[in-house]
């Protein structure tokens, strides 16, 4: 991917502030800081309990009655944490939108998704019923679908998996959101079908000049597809940076332990790490990989590591940061 | 438990042999009236040849909807193939079930499904007692030891025997159906997407374990995927099915090194692979197996389809000494 960490470093679209999430006792996301540039493609990775989700949705403001802290900073709104529910509801669809894994979920059942589209475009771009049917027949072309006009009165279950997710596409971009939030789009899709989403996905973004957060447990896509990545463990970002830099200089002992578990075509040695994620009952004091890590120090386990910029001249927010006391 | 290797060139019976296999559904033929019962024939697997030899590995890998699933229903003789032969050591595998309980001894299987496979109100120990008391495997004395021992060779710990499914996590219900499958001492181990849907590190863990097995007790393993870094990771050789056919099968490495049809060389190019530039992917979807694509049934998708593709419908043909493809036009690597 193209690095234009350099032009954007100086006005983030989207800026998370030490963002805790409390569910009961439990604190699943835990001070995370991060930053997206404008027009850029973020990828949120870890294996699941990490927070990938909760992050998404903690932008949306869709958590429900989990207690959210910190701050979340959307350019021009300030921040989201801040605005009443009417604020927030003109704001998704508008400025923010999401694509959720599994799309036949997502979309309403007993309405069909021509129906569901033009929905939104009336009510987002302020359309009449007429310039909205016209507007969705588009949007559907432009998402690759075959036969758009009659696809208008499909209901979702006669499309197969691959046309729903086509179909959210098309939904989370009718209002043209400056950012869109894509919750692992792909993993219920077969191989080729995911290749096809992803890159409509990113060609749609682009063409619009939107920024993007992916949330994927696959490495080696995020590496095909975003700009830049953020490792997240147990709750805690540990890892964030330009993908270049994370994945081919990463420096915390996670991240290097998390490409090791991936397979490509010709891998023939695989090294299992032990142990599995603690659980939120007996989550470590200090850093929450010092169980599992094998470069622990005795002050890893009382302590946690602050998320730091590695390079003493970093460039601001979206350079390489990563949060460990005995870094590789 | 090892086995004594095989000579180089004994003439080995293969375990599984499918010959021209073929599996019809009757379906409801979509569109009827309301009460019609007219049914259309679904050939969910056509013309399927495959053999799996002793001590191999195969990963079966395609898309939803090609016919993997449907292929393991017939190696494990739940279904009858409505025509074509499945053999397995040489008699059709319906007469091996019918004859006792060997087959069921000697083919164990892993179920996608781990969780569900499992009954929630047994206790881990219970179910891996199960197969050892059904075909007599231990006396009933050595029963815990025998428990202890094969929770420890898949990795979770002794007390793991008291627990019950639902205290244990995703992948460690992975690993109790895998000692579940191990407990009656098979020779062939059939597992259906065994490492799917999990988290990478979990994923190594039980990979490195399956290999470990396979390599320790000699298995058979017929193991079904869709990710083609499993297949290479786990299986000397591969089958890649489409739409009720293998349309390719050899040895893993040289067949994703240098893939003869197109529609392996197109999952190949899909795989995520870092820093790689998002592959071209293939058009549209699988098609519908009612309505099957005249001809070559890839022709409707393949980027290097030809007039004649649409007529002539290849058949699995030999490529080299150990390849086979089904292709009119197979890729040439120079």
């Amino acid at each position: 991917m193209t690095d234009r960490t350099a032009d954007t470093a100086q006005r983030p679209v989207l800026t998370l502030r030490d963002l805790t999430v409390h569910r009961g006792a439990a604190k699943i996301l835990d001070r995370v800081n991060l930053s997206l540039g404008q027009g850029e493609t973020l990828a949120l990775v870890g294996e699941s309990g990490a927070g990938k989700s909760t992050i998404a949705v903690a932008i949306m403001r869709l958590l429900g009655n989990a207690k959210v802290a910190g701050a979340i900073e959307l350019a021009g709104e300030g921040d989201l944490l801040a605005l009443t529910e009417r604020q927030m509801v003109k704001l998704r669809g508008q400025r923010l939108s999401m694509i959720f894994q599994d799309a036949g979920a997502a979309l309403n059942p007993s309405y069909t998704v021509g129906r569901q589209l033009s929905t939104t475009l009336r009510r987002t771009q302020g359309l009449s019923r007429e310039e909205a049917r016209e507007r969705a027949v588009e949007l559907f072309t432009s998402v690759g679908i075959n036969d758009p006009e009659g696809r208008m009165s499909a209901f979702p279950h006669q499309l197969s998996g691959g046309m729903q997710q086509r179909v959210m596409v098309a939904i989370s971009l009718a209002g043209s959101p400056d950012l869109l939030l894509a919750d692992e789009p792909t993993s219920a899709l077969d191989v080729t079908i995911q290749a096809q989403i992803v890159r409509l996905i990113l060609t749609l973004t682009r063409a619009r000049g939107a920024s993007c957060i992916f949330v994927l447990h696959d490495l080696a896509l995020a590496s095909q597809s975003c700009d830049r990545i953020a490792v997240l463990y147990a709750g805690q970002v540990v890892e964030s940076g330009p993908a270049h830099d994370v994945l081919e200089h990463h420096r915390h002992p996670y991240t290097q332990q998390l490409k090791s578990c991936v397979l490509e075509i010709g891998t023939k040695t695989l090294t299992a790490p032990e142990g599995t994620v603690p659980s939120h009952a007996q989550m470590p004091r200090g850093c929450r990989f010092a169980t599992r890590c094998p470069r622990a120090l005795t002050r890893c386990a009382g302590e946690a590591p602050p998320l730091v910029p590695l390079r003493a001249n970093a460039a601001g927010p979206l350079d390489h940061h990563i949060a460990c006391w005995n870094p590789e | 438990m090892t086995k004594p290797p095989q000579a180089p060139n004994a003439p080995v019976q293969p375990i599984f042999e499918l010959i021209e296999v073929e599996q019809v559904f009757e379906v409801p033929k979509p569109g009827r009236p309301l009460f019609s019962r007219e049914t259309v024939g679904l050939r969910a697997l056509d013309g399927v040849r495959l053999s799996i030899r002793k001590g191999t590995s195969l990963a079966i890998v395609g898309e939803s909807g090609s016919g993997k699933s449907t292929l393991l229903r017939v190696l494990l003789g739940l279904d009858k193939p409505s025509g074509g032969r499945a053999l397995y050591r040489g008699k059709p595998i319906g007469e091996a079930r019918a004859r006792g309980t060997d087959f069921a001894r000697d083919v164990a299987m892993v179920y996608q499904d781990a969780r569900g496979s499992l009954d929630p109100r047994m206790t881990i120990g219970a179910i891996i007692a199960e197969p050892l008391r059904h075909f007599n495997i231990v006396p009933p004395e050595g029963e815990t030891a025998r428990i202890a021992h094969l929770l420890d060779r898949v990795g979770l710990p002794a007390d793991a025997a008291g627990r019950f499914p639902s205290g244990l996590s995703g992948g460690q219900v992975r690993r109790v159906a895998i000692a579940r499958a191990l407990a009656s001492e098979p020779s062939v181990l059939v597992a259906d997407e065994a490492v799917s849907g999990l988290d990478v590190s979990t994923q190594a863990q039980l990979l490195t374990l399956l290999q470990s097995l396979q390599r320790d007790m000699g298995l058979t393993l017929a193991f079904i995927t869709h990710d083609l870094g499993v297949a290479s990771y786990l299986c000397e050789e591969i089958a890649i099915m489409y739409l009720g056919r293998i349309v390719e099968n050899g040895p893993t490495d040289a067949v994703l090194k240098a893939p003869a049809h197109p529609y392996s060389a197109a999952l190949r190019a899909a795989a995520p692979q870092f820093f790689e530039p998002l592959s071209r992917p293939l058009p549209g979807e699988i098609p519908s197996p009612l309505d099957l694509p005249k001809g070559c049934r890839f022709s409707t998708r393949c980027p290097a389809a030809q007039a004649d593709c649409q007529t002539k419908d290849p058949q699995l043909g030999k490529l080299g000494s150990r390849r086979a493809v089904a292709c009119i036009h197979p890729i040439t690597h120079a």
